[in-house]
């Protein structure tokens, strides 16, 4: 079994510090996540596309770095993997879309760019909702991605290939985007935690974009340690990207408390009364997540987020609203799929739209054009506009009583492959407790908190804009005492080992 | 009856124009490409001008700064906030299916043109977008064409879009129009203006209504016009177009409508454009503009004196006339050329004959302008100065003249290597013209007989004997006070 821990967490601060200490070479490790991603790929199939050749040449000059002894970057040597909507320079990006399904990005995006600065080595890009665009990763046009802890179920979505590979364990850290929920929901599934940071803190320069007022680019990690250090390396401002914001990065991994006396932590009135009428072991398990916290010295505070339940409504006018643009520029003329035949090139844009996108992205497509139509324009983006504004100011008084939120990261574990795919309301429920955070442009996380029925739960951890450093505190304090996620091992492992 | 009652109305027209600028800035509007005209298909192209996945836009200040300075000439109101919007249809040439532009709030509004006439037309808005690339048909049009080849050189090249209000009365207002506005863009360096190349475009809507009646007609937007003359033409067909519709009782529809250059007539283009609702929505991609009061301070102070106050103040400063100040003023570099002889000479008049006459005709003969030329306006101004000190002849200043235009010589030099000076000395031409009056006592007898014009044959027999440098001013002086 050459996986690289069989039974312990492989996390990436601890990697790049065998890397550091010479126990273990660059080369050796990339070499045992690609040959683990390869041979998993079978039961979850989280990936559209491995690196080999490209991610053992940078693991090579990166153990060249280390013989020479000159400075190592903070992810130096570490195996990382990216959803495939990041644009990397040559290489297939498909954006789990037929219509991509032939395109090579000719430019690589910031955040690439920064983790490969930093010494990552990425070894392949994940499987993902066709655009973005699921709850599920049912929605990628090439296949499902099954979850590590059953993989009869989903690993969620949109970001679910990047959640379903760090929680088998093939890589510590991956990169995912987050609409409105995508990163949080399939970490709270795959037992990972998963960052969506303040809209501006990342670059979205190649990121492909689903709705450019909501999409963040955020890390998901096998601790909070890792999501520290990657969220300071993605961060930041980027001249290429206006909607960056230029506001300092402070130095996240070196400010984590273990105990939280002094922190205020809001409850949601209206979300507990919510998940109250759910599965009950859900319910409590969630309230043992917030005595769990109290335990650390932190004080409970209930809050109220009013608006909160019109989130979903607002989200889906906006983000499609946004879509129905964004995704016009995909015609056959230029890249990607071109579905040639009769009539002029209007019948040509049609044809290739009609064959590159799936049920779900033209769904939206439809929604959003019709939400932005003369005559509807007044009455559905602009009044959601108006609820977002008033979303967003309900956490603005939510944070004068507290310093972090935390709250349901989902309504339910993991679900079985299919059990939603024909129902779009029902899946589109599954961001009710993360939309709103998305529409407030607000960071948020979602931490392993727990297994219902040995599936995974994550609690949502929730701050002011820019302060995802006190949020990856909390975040840190809880995961150091509960260490819910190190305690079991992902199903696939044992089945594997079992198998072996 | 109804009929015979529309025959005896007269209509007239109403017409506003939408001016389309292409901003002269280094780059383009929202990357980094070069922003130059001419280049080889497809080669002033990067991610983000191609609309590839994953870009974004970044906006070009140099731009917001020209259509800034163009809205302060113009006295336009500027927004010190404003947003971009996203104009969404699907066209091959447009690499997004949508073009960034601005819908409601544009960088200015208000405003005004003000023509050679002293008429003023008012502005509605002026908005900065990204232009679109170019289709190049193999055949006639797209729908004619077996294939389209798309260049991209042009796509996200910054546009301005100049919207006038319905106020121009004749087509040929609207040629003054055109031509006072493209002065002003030119002047303040925002744009080369250059209709042929397309960094000038200009559509039209026109409507025509029964004289003395002020409820709008129904208009057509007239596009495809590639030149002043054509906008002159084509409005005139759509006013004579209408008007006879209207007449024969037909009803006008709202329609696009292309003007045939060659065959002087504009068709319906029935294009599906027609139907298209915009979707306009603000552009999540970028935030909102703000733009403060020291920094439009500064654009403010930074403008130039513009063309119609150039011509007011040169009647009035240098005597020369509305005519003449008019086309000094057509061109700045021209103008202040003018400008800089008029002040080295003294004589802002004669200035502006030598800049209207000899030097535009030597710069015509040698194919120059008075940016290729090698003439200085020190140079102009000193050969004035000898023409009017009697130095040289009005004949031997025009070809000095001439030569100081093709080869930027001073003219002083010029008078010395071909010997053109002018002998202005009364003693010297005194004894030249004692020598002429002996030499010819028969025409000295019979202008003294009363034949005027034997004076003329003495004044030749004088220019003759001194090869022409003779001062003839001076030798006609003499010779009537010899004679009298
Ligand atoms: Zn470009």
């Amino acid at each position: 079994m050459s996986s690289i821990h069989a039974t312990s967490l492989p996390t990436g601060h601890a990697l790049r510090e065998a890397i550091r200490r010479r126990e273990r070479s660059a080369e050796e490790i990339t070499r045992a996540a690609l040959h683990d991603a390869e041979s998993l790929q079978g039961p979850l199939h989280a990936y559209i596309r491995l690196l080999p050749e490209r991610a053992l040449e940078r693991a090579r000059r990166i153990d060249g770095l280390v013989r020479a002894g000159e400075p190592l970057g903070t992810l130096a040597g570490v195996p990382v993997a990216v959803k495939d909507l990041f644009c990397l320079q040559g290489e297939f990006t498909t954006c789990g879309s037929r219509i991509l399904e032939n395109f090579r990005s000719p430019y690589s995006a910031t955040v690439v760019e920064k983790l490969e600065a930093a010494g990552a080595i990425i070894i392949g890009k994940t499987n993902m909702d066709e655009f973005a665009m699921g709850s599920s990763c049912e929605n990628s046009a090439f296949f499902p991605t099954r979850n590590p802890w059953d993989t009869t179920r989903v690993p969620g979505g949109s970001s679910g290939g990047s959640a379903s590979t760090v929680g088998a364990r093939t890589v510590p850290i991956a990169l995912g985007t987050d609409t409105g929920g995508s990163i949080r929901e399939p970490a709270s599934f795959c037992n990972i935690v998963g960052v969506k940071p303040t809209y501006g803190r990342v670059s979205r320069y190649g990121m492909i974009a689903f709705a450019s007022s909501l999409d963040q680019a955020g890390p998901m990690t096998a601790d909070v340690r890792d999501a520290a250090d990657v969220l300071e390396v993605i961060a930041g401002y980027d001249p290429m990207d206006s909607t960056s914001v230029d506001v300092a990065v402070p130095p996240y991994a070196s400010e984590l408390p273990d105990d939280l006396h002094g922190v205020r932590i809001g409850i949601v009135a209206e979300f507990e009364a919510s998940i109250a009428q759910g599965d009950a072991a859900l319910a409590a398990l969630y309230k043992q997540a917030y005595k769990d916290l109290e335990r650390l010295g932190a004080q409970l505070v209930e809050v109220h987020l009013p608006h909160a339940q019109y989130g979903l409504a607002t989200y889906y006018l906006i983000a499609p609203a946004e879509c129905s643009s964004n995704l016009a520029r995909y015609d056959g003329a230029r890249y990607g799929r071109r579905v040639d035949g009769d009539g002029d090139v209007y019948a040509m844009f049609d044809r290739t739209r009609a064959a590159g996108f799936g049920d779900e992205v033209k769904r939206r497509i439809i929604l959003g054009t019709y939400a932005l139509s003369t005559g509807y324009y007044d009455a559905y983006y602009v009044r959601a506009q108006k609820v977002r504004t008033l979303i967003k100011s309900d956490f603005d008084s939510a944070f004068a009583e507290c310093d972090v939120i935390a709250c349901p990261a989902v309504s339910c574990p993991p679900f079985e492959l299919g059990a939603k795919s024909q129902d779009p309301l029902a899946m589109y429920l599954m961001d009710y407790f993360t939309i709103p955070m998305s529409l407030a442009g607000i960071p948020a996380l979602s931490i392993p908190a727990g297994y219902v029925s040995d599936l995974p739960v994550g609690l949502q951890i929730v701050a002011p804009a820019f302060h995802e450093g006190r949020m990856l505190a909390v975040a840190h304090a809880y995961e150091q005492a509960t260490q819910h996620a190190a305690a079991r091992i992902p199903a696939v492992r044992s089945e594997g080992a079992r198998a072996s | 009856m109804q009929q015979a009652i529309e025959r005896n109305v007269s209509y007239q027209p109403v017409i506003g124009l939408e001016v389309h600028v292409e901003l002269a800035t280094q780059s383009k509007m929202f990357c980094g490409c070069r922003n130059v005209f001419g280049a080889p298909p497809n080669t002033l192209v990067c991610p983000v001008c191609l609309g590839m996945p994953g870009t974004l836009p970044v906006i070009n200040r140099r731009a917001v700064e020209f259509l800034c300075k163009t809205g302060m000439a113009l006295g336009c109101d500027v927004a010190p906030f404003s947003k971009f919007d996203r104009k969404n249809y699907f066209y091959p040439d447009m690499p997004k299916n949508y073009q960034i532009s601005q819908y409601d709030m544009p960088l200015t509004t208000g405003g005004s043109v003000r023509l050679a006439s002293g008429k003023r037309i008012a502005l509605n808005r002026i908005h900065l977008e990204e232009d679109t690339g170019k289709n190049i048909h193999a055949g006639t049009s797209m729908a004619a064409s077996e294939y389209t080849l798309i260049d991209y050189n042009r796509a996200g090249v910054p546009l301005m879009e100049i919207v006038s209000e319905p106020h121009i009365a004749t087509p040929e207002e609207a040629e003054q129009y055109l031509s006072a506005l493209k002065s002003v863009l030119s002047y303040i360096g925002v744009s080369d203006v250059k209709m042929h190349e397309g960094s000038l475009r200009c559509d039209a809507n026109i409507s025509v209504r029964p004289a003395g009646t002020s409820t709008l007609g129904v208009k057509a937007e007239v596009k495809n016009m590639n030149s002043f003359r054509s906008v002159v033409r084509a409005l005139r067909f759509e006013i004579e177009r209408q008007t006879e519709a209207l007449t024969s009782g037909e009803r006008i529809i709202q329609e696009t409508r292309n003007w045939d250059d060659a065959r002087g007539v504009t068709y319906s283009t029935r294009s599906k454009e027609q139907a298209h609702d915009y979707r306009y929505f603000p552009d999540p991609d970028l935030v909102p503009l703000t733009l403060d009061d020291a920094t439009l301070a500064q654009w403010r102070e930074e403008l130039p004196e513009l063309p119609l106050d150039k011509r007011d103040r040169f009647i009035a400063e240098y005597g020369v006339s509305e005519y003449e100040a008019g086309i000094l003023t057509e061109d700045r570099s021209a103008a202040e050329f003018f400008e800089a002889v008029a002040r080295a000479c003294g004589d802002g008049k004669q200035a502006a004959n030598w800049m209207l006459g000899d030097v535009r005709r030597s710069l015509e003969k040698h194919s120059l302008t008075l940016a290729t030329s090698p003439v200085r306006p020190a140079q102009l101004a000193e050969l004035i100065r000898i023409v009017a000190a009697g130095q040289i002849s009005g004949k031997a200043a025009k070809e000095v003249c001439d030569a100081v235009v093709a080869e930027g010589t001073d003219p002083q030099a010029v008078v010395a290597q071909r010997g053109l000076s002018q002998i202005s000395d009364t003693e010297a031409v005194g004894a030249m013209v004692d020598d002429a009056l002996a030499a010819n006592p028969e025409s000295v007898a019979s202008y003294k007989g009363g034949k005027a014009k034997a004076l003329e044959f003495l004044v030749g027999q004088v220019m003759k004997s001194s090869r022409g440098k003779a001062n003839i001013d001076i030798v006609r002086e003499l010779l009537r006070e010899r004679l009298g």
